[in-house]
């Protein structure tokens, strides 16, 4: 265990009971009517879900900037996210999210549409440029296939409750989503940290991994597969969530030695804390209407992705 | 002990030759830019797939060996370090073959690229020579049999072109094969057991340094007219 595994491991630990307790209403488990339900039923389930969305994305995150060899990286780029968000439009769309569990199932066979396409463009010569273009081109695909969604909608309501739900929150979820969400992400993040050796050897290039044993197509499914686990489970429960996968690698980095497998874990605890953290922050806050967590994540994410590129070009220049 | 390559072909890059490289020795393979040596040795190190014919060690074919990876060291031209990391985790991925995290080998390493004191450096703030010096002990880290090395001269002083040359020929005595891609033809004529020349993808000399690398055989593929001075073991090319 490295050190930045056991400082967001001990923060997690600090911040999970806070979160609980924290709301528009601060609960007082002495004296708060019915708080054992409210937490049990209400903020517990959240909770957990932020950590199993802010989990996912920051594993997915560390692991993609590892396999690209570039910190600018983020999971989004795979095409997985807008994949998954389309599935969900489209069960919108129809009206079939009455139903609690069909707007995940669409959204996560939407993920999987996305990881095949990806695997049948890329997947068998294994080049990291031609992946990355055909994760941009299937992203850019569900982006426009959803733009068109909402602007053939059938009413105005599907329409605000696409655009709603594309703006990612954890709202109103329930044990229902955590038992969606909780294995397909863990088993993603397992697998993404499998990876760890292979991207230790990427670091020197892709010549030099291959003959150093690494298998670099099989590399490659495993991240399509924990990628596509990860994003695409923690989209079909809280919607788009951006930025956690760009933000959570940098943040983490400079605590570790900087090799892409020490980075997997800690991102995966790092991203947990600030989804909770983030979600209880817009609980908290006095608005009318509670703040989207995607936006709010968003209104931090740009800032901190400006500075970042500030940053670089001061170091480029 | 040999490395072989037969029949190799590569499209529009090499045409169907072959080659039976012995341990014990260096062997350089030079050529004009754009001459296929670098494609030659990826083939030789099983990183390239060839239309045609195949590459084996000891008899047995490279593109199914398991040892692969543990047995042939493959230093490629131009340096790559993505992360900044540290010196030691760098000769550490040597290591991956093997599966294990021994030290000795790593030390081992270290200490022959004269690297002791650059252990937590972070190797990507080095000069481009101590970063050639770091990339070639990741490769010894790795205690192949064979070490494939592209142009590792190239961004080297004198003094550590002297010192790396001499620690690869330590190597090749203590059995191990050492096959370069040299653009210094002194440095071939000089310290190569047995230099192949390429010439627009064909293998055109596979012989001793004396003959493979003769005036001119050199005004031939290279097209410059030039002579050797100075004795044995310590030539310079002049041009005529």
């Amino acid at each position: 265990m490295n050190r930045a595994t056991l400082m967001f491991g001990v923060l997690l630990a600090l911040a999970l009971p806070l979160s609980l307790l924290a709301g528009r209403v601060w609960l007082d488990p002495a004296s708060t009517p019915n708080a054992t339900i409210i937490l049990a039923e209400l903020r517990l389930p959240r909770a957990v879900l932020a950590m199993i969305v802010g989990g996912g994305l920051g594993a997915a995150g560390a692991a993609m900037q590892g396999y690209l060899r570039n910190p600018l990286a983020d999971p989004g780029l795979f095409g997985i996210a807008p994949g998954a968000a389309l599935g969900a439009v489209v069960a919108l769309w129809f009206g079939y999210a009455a139903s609690a569990w069909l707007l995940p199932l669409f959204a996560l066979v939407g993920a999987g549409g996305a990881m095949a396409l990806l695997a049948a463009i890329a997947g068998r010569t294994g080049g990291i440029a031609l992946f990355t273009l055909a994760g941009l081109m299937v992203a850019s695909l569900a982006g426009a296939l959803t733009a068109l969604a909402i602007s053939m909608a059938p009413n105005a309501f599907a329409m605000s409750e696409i655009v709603l739900w594309l703006n990612g929150a954890l709202t109103d979820r329930s044990w229902r989503e955590v038992w969606i969400a909780a294995p397909l992400v863990t088993l993603g993040v397992v697998l993404l940290w499998r990876t760890g050796r292979s991207l230790d050897a990427l670091t020197l290039g892709e010549p030099v991994a291959r003959s150093l044993g690494i298998d670099t197509s099989k590399l490659l499914w495993l991240l399509i597969l924990g990628i596509g686990l990860t994003v695409g489970a923690s989209v079909a429960v809280a919607g788009i969530i951006g930025f956690v996968g760009l933000i959570v690698p940098h943040l983490v980095r400079p605590l570790t030695d900087r090799r892409p497998s020490q980075l997997i874990v800690p991102s995966a605890l790092a991203g947990a804390l600030l989804v909770l953290v983030a979600d209880s922050v817009v609980r908290v806050l006095p608005l009318v209407t509670e703040l989207r967590l995607g936006i709010a994540l968003s209104l931090l994410g740009a800032p901190f992705f400006l500075c970042l590129l500030i940053r670089m070009r001061r170091g480029l220049a | 002990m040999t490395l072989s390559a037969q029949y190799l072909s590569l499209a529009g890059r090499l045409e169907a030759a072959s080659c039976a490289l012995e341990k014990g020795g260096i062997t350089a393979i030079c050529g004009p830019n754009g001459a296929g040596k670098s494609s030659l040795l990826q083939i030789l190190a099983g990183l390239l797939e060839t239309d045609a014919g195949e590459v084996t060690l000891d008899g047995e074919s490279l593109a199914s060996l398991e040892s692969r990876a543990k047995r042939l060291g493959y230093l490629p031209q131009a340096p790559e370090i993505a992360w900044d990391v540290t010196v030691r985790s760098v000769v550490e991925l040597g290591r991956i073959p093997h599966r294990d995290a021994a030290t000795a080998p790593v030390e081992a390493a270290i200490a022959a690229m004269d690297l002791a004191g650059y252990e937590s450096r972070r190797a990507q703030a080095l000069s481009g020579g101590e970063q050639a010096r770091v990339l070639l002990a990741r490769v010894l880290a790795g205690e192949p049999e064979w070490i494939l090395a592209d142009e590792p001269l190239a961004a080297l002083d004198i003094g550590h072109q002297q010192a790396l040359i001499g620690h690869l020929k330590r190597e090749a005595r203590a059995g191990r094969g050492v096959v370069l891609v040299l653009h210094d033809l002194a440095m071939a004529m000089n310290h190569a057991d047995r230099v192949l020349v390429l010439d627009e993808g064909r293998l055109v000399a596979d012989a001793g340094p004396a003959e493979a690398l003769s005036s001119e055989r050199i005004a031939e593929v290279w097209g410059v007219e030039t002579r050797w001075l100075g004795e044995e073991g310590a030539r310079a090319l002049a041009h005529a």
